[in-house]
């Protein structure tokens, strides 16, 4: 057994990939080990029919953040873009659609007051979110025992919120406990523009428009644009092709890439990581352990509670994790007609979000771990702009649904074929004539996304984005600054500060912490 | 309509018919919910039955948990200090067991009943944290406070009076040993344990027997002169003994609010219970971490001059308060004026003369004594008898 790594990283996903890259640049010898057979994780392409492809977990791309795309040199390896710059379209049942692109909004039904409304609400929010990336570009200070690095994070962040002047300072300490409905009906007329704006605060998570937290939410999506990330934009091939573009940035850097690799548990000793074992048996020893893993699946499933102290198993057991998000993926013999939209517009982001109550009610069943009757849906036609995915005329419909409970009562499978006839039902109001086209369909239920992705929960986040699970809290108090109570293993995640999302923060906070605490790790 | 309710009414506990009829004085605490004599005639002469005869204390209050499973063992080395393989079946460890700050939330004592079976006693109500620290194991938690009715049988001629009672062989039972008798078609359990420091035992039996068991306990101990003694007189005897008491000594670390005010197991004298080559427990990180940078206070036990209990005091030295009094008492037996302190490091070494600030008041006048005070290395009271086996015959 050659067990000569400086690190071994759980888990291909996106932030794995950077950490490891990082890593590798730092002079480590790096092994990544993924148990799928394709490298990225939620940024992955699979044939979900012959000859039809997807991206089957992420669907857009946002969030990047531009100094680790340049870093990685993504493009040299192999990332194309599809589309970029693509808007959001919030469907109308009567083609009265609204659409959003950067801070303008244009539809039939949006009066002057909301345009210039928007303008002034997107220039406002969009101090906030730069405030959020330098909160998110560092390690989450500590905020008792916190030494110079952090003291500078914390004054930064004080600073940022001082220099915003008061009078936003003070609504942003206002708004960000509230909830994205209160935020919308003092902001806006157009019901469909808050409906819009509602979705984008709470997708991929287990909220309402009217829960707490869902500001933060809307924030936390503005980050990409702030980032520089205009609108959406689509990867050629699929999200699977970032993911392979990233392993070959870090193959590049000398990470060695292990696939179909599962790792079974990793091995402590008191409390020092001292390697993994592999669903075959085989044991890694490395005086570094990276779990890209969730911080549930980390801790609960390959360390073990009975490794870890009461109070650290207690908080692991506390993570909110569980996800109201499913998606859908039809196999298409033609281009849907979307009543109202222009063949360019059938391209774009398109919502079913007609307004807050709608999304509020669609949330309401998941409550009782029940699926909508009516869900709000976020849907992408790749294939507009990526012939790849698809036979020659063919088509693809990709759309995230909310929301779908978990663990319905009675299990997924009696519900499955009912919930995904539902969603479809609800994309023919829009698009009459798409039954007739479909060739194939499948849906993806946060249990799917859970075995799939090994995301616990199926949460795409790793866990909830909401206050008591951000910066210090994240993933929880004892494990904030990517190191845990185990000597030697770090998380790099998206259960990391500062989230998911395909950003990226997370993987390389992680490899800076790691890299700054040299031989003390 | 009544104002009393059942839901709100303290406890009784199985021996309270009897309990009540021995109890003179009629003054009554709380423990833990339960109605418990303070005293029931005199203390001084409840006090001195544990010391020279025999004395009976009613401990059903104690909470009472019983962990069992495949696991049970594993469990409770991940929930406590003290390495429990070392705990043979048919013994009792005493130990604590912390949060992940190392800081103490209880003590208690750990029956090994049989095979990945053990009763733990504890101070506080624990089903919360001891079903927390289940995640990962494969074990079972009860709190069988209320099924299993408990008496403290305590005293130099306590043996005597439970082999009287029919207990054969009862003398042969080591300190920590615990053993079975059939008791009018229940089990007794009986364990070598205590919180006097004296020879004595503790009874542990089922509900419906409890009165029974009174009966023919205090039956046969009438030669030995057996009585019946409340929480003030076992006050005096713990202190004596050098015991500490949850929620007097220390505060239980969930319970403690504020920061700073829980205690670590180094900084209450029971280092000795923390095994810190055990691979995993609770605290251990918190422990280590101690170990290495040095405790905030140190335990001690003070031989106060004079005879005014130190109780509540300030400890000063040079003039400057460096720790406080948790427990004090005059010890009839050692004729020692005995205080637990908490003092603050580098202070508190044995040997160390210090000087205890006493308040006291006669007739509501208030009185300040300096008295001086030396740290000692062990309690003041710790008889052979406690440990001899067999115990001497009367």
């Amino acid at each position: 057994m050659t067990d000569n790594y400086d690190a071994v990283m759980v888990g291909a996903g996106h932030n794995g990939l950077i950490c490891a890259t990082y890593l590798a640049k730092a002079g480590k010898k790096v092994l990544v080990l993924e148990a799928n057979a394709t490298p990225g994780g939620c940024a992955a392409t699979r044939e979900f029919a012959p000859g039809y492809s997807v991206s089957s977990c992420a669907q857009w791309l946002n969030q990047l953040h531009p100094a680790i795309s340049r870093d990685l040199a993504l493009e040299q390896h192999g990332l194309q873009w599809a589309a970029q710059n693509l808007p959001s379209i919030s469907l109308d049942e009567q083609g009265k659609h609204l659409s959003l692109l950067g801070n303008k909004v244009e539809g039939a039904n949006v009066s002057a007051e909301d345009r210039a409304a928007f303008v002034a609400f997107h220039a406002k929010t969009e101090k906030y979110a730069r405030l959020l990336v330098k909160a998110f570009e560092a390690r989450a200070p500590k905020l008792v025992e916190s030494n110079l690095t952090d003291r500078l994070t914390l004054i930064k962040l004080g600073l940022g919120l001082k220099m915003m002047g008061r009078d936003d300072m003070s609504d942003l300490m206002r708004i960000i406990l509230i909830n994205m409905y209160d935020v919308m009906e003092e902001s806006f007329d157009s019901a469909q523009l808050k409906g819009l704006l509602s979705l984008d605060s709470l997708l991929g998570s287990r909220m309402g428009p009217r829960t707490p937290n869902t500001v933060f939410g809307y924030l936390y999506r503005r980050v990409g644009e702030t980032l520089g990330n205009n609108g959406q934009a689509l990867v050629k091939g699929g999200m699977g092709a970032l993911g392979e573009a990233m392993a070959a940035s870090a193959r590049a850097a000398g990470v060695e890439i292990r696939l179909q690799s599962p790792v079974a548990s990793i091995d402590v000793e008191a409390d020092r990581a001292v390697g993994v074992t592999l669903a075959g048996g085989e044991q890694i020893t490395a005086p570094l352990v990276v779990s890209n893993a969730d911080p549930v699946t980390t801790f609960q499933h390959l360390v073990g509670f009975a490794r870890m102290e009461t109070g650290m198993a207690r908080r692991v057991s506390h993570i909110r994790c569980k996800s109201g998000t499913a998606k859908l993926h039809l196999a298409l013999s033609g281009l849907p007609q979307f009543t109202g939209l222009d063949d360019a517009q059938h391209g774009a982001r398109l919502l079913v979000a007609p307004d807050m109550n709608y999304i509020e009610r669609a949330y309401n069943a998941v409550k009782y771990d029940e699926y909508s009757s009516a869900p709000a849906l976020d849907i992408s036609i790749p294939t507009l702009h990526d012939a790849t995915l698809a036979p020659a005329g063919g088509h693809v419909l990709s759309a995230i649904v909310q929301f779908a409970p978990y663990a319905p009562e009675g299990g997924w499978e009696a519900h499955r074929e009912t919930f995904m006839q539902l969603v479809i039902e609800r994309i023919a109001a829009f698009a009459p004539g798409i039954r007739e086209q479909i060739i194939s369909s499948q849906l993806l239920t946060p249990a799917d996304l859970e075995s799939d992705y090994r995301m616990s929960g199926g949460h795409w986040h790793h866990g909830e984005l909401s206050l008591d699970q951000i910066m210090m809290m994240r993933p929880f108090p004892g494990a904030t600054q990517y190191g845990t109570a185990f000597d030697g293993l770090y998380l790099c995640g998206a259960g990391a500060h500062p989230g998911g999302g395909v950003m990226g923060l997370a993987g390389r906070n992680a490899a800076r912490e790691i890299i700054k605490r040299g031989a003390a790790a | 309509m009544s104002a009393k309710s059942d839901d709100t009414m303290m406890l009784t506990t199985p021996f309270h018919s009897r309990v009540k009829e021995a109890c003179g004085l009629n003054c009554w605490g709380n423990w833990m919910g339960y109605t418990t004599p303070n005293a029931y005639e005199d203390v001084e002469l409840e006090y001195f039955a544990v010391r020279s005869t025999t004395g009976v204390f009613d401990l059903t209050p104690m909470n009472k948990y019983r962990v069992s499973g495949p696991d049970a063992e594993a469990y409770l080395n991940r929930l406590v200090t003290r390495d429990v393989s070392k705990i043979r079946v048919g013994r009792v460890g005493y130990t604590v067991w912390c949060d992940d700050a190392g800081q103490v939330m209880d003590d208690g004592t750990i029956f090994h009943l049989a095979e990945n079976d053990y009763r733990i006693c504890a101070y506080a109500r624990a089903i919360d944290w001891f079903n927390w620290a289940a995640l990962g194991f494969d074990v079972s938690i009860e709190d069988e406070t209320a099924e299993v009715a408990a008496l403290a049988v305590q005293g130099p001629t306590s043996c005597a009076t439970l082999l009287a009672m029919g207990l054969e062989g009862l003398d042969q039972l080591k300190p920590f040993g615990l053993t079975e008798f059939e008791f009018e078609g229940e089990t007794l359990m009986v364990s070598r344990t205590g919180f006097t420091g004296d020879l004595g035992y503790e009874l542990w039996i089922a509900p419906h027997k409890a009165e029974a068991l009174w009966d023919r306990l205090f039956e046969a101990g009438r030669p030995f002169i057996i009585r019946p003694f409340g929480t003030d007189a076992l006050e005096m005897a713990r202190i004596e003994a050098g015991f500490l008491q949850a929620g007097v000594d220390f505060m239980p670390a969930e319970e403690a609010v504020r920061n700073g005010r829980s205690r670590s197991p180094f900084e209450l004298g029971l280092g000795w219970l923390v095994d810190l080559d055990k691979p995993v427990f609770n605290g251990r990180r918190a422990l280590l971490r101690e170990q290495a940078e040095g405790s905030r206070y140190r335990f001690a036990i003070l031989d106060v001059d004079g005879n005014k209990p130190a109780q509540h005091s300030f400890i000063l030295k040079g003039g400057k308060q460096v720790g406080t009094v948790t427990s004090a008492a005059w010890c009839p037996t050692a004729k020692t004026n005995v205080a637990f302190a908490q003092i603050e490091m580098p202070h508190g070494a044995v040997g160390e003369e210090l000087v205890a600030e006493i308040y006291y008041q006669r007739e509501l006048h208030w009185t300040r004594v300096l008295a001086p005070c030396k740290v000692i290395e062990s309690p003041v009271f710790n008889p052979g008898r406690r440990r001899a086996t067999p115990p001497a015959g009367f």
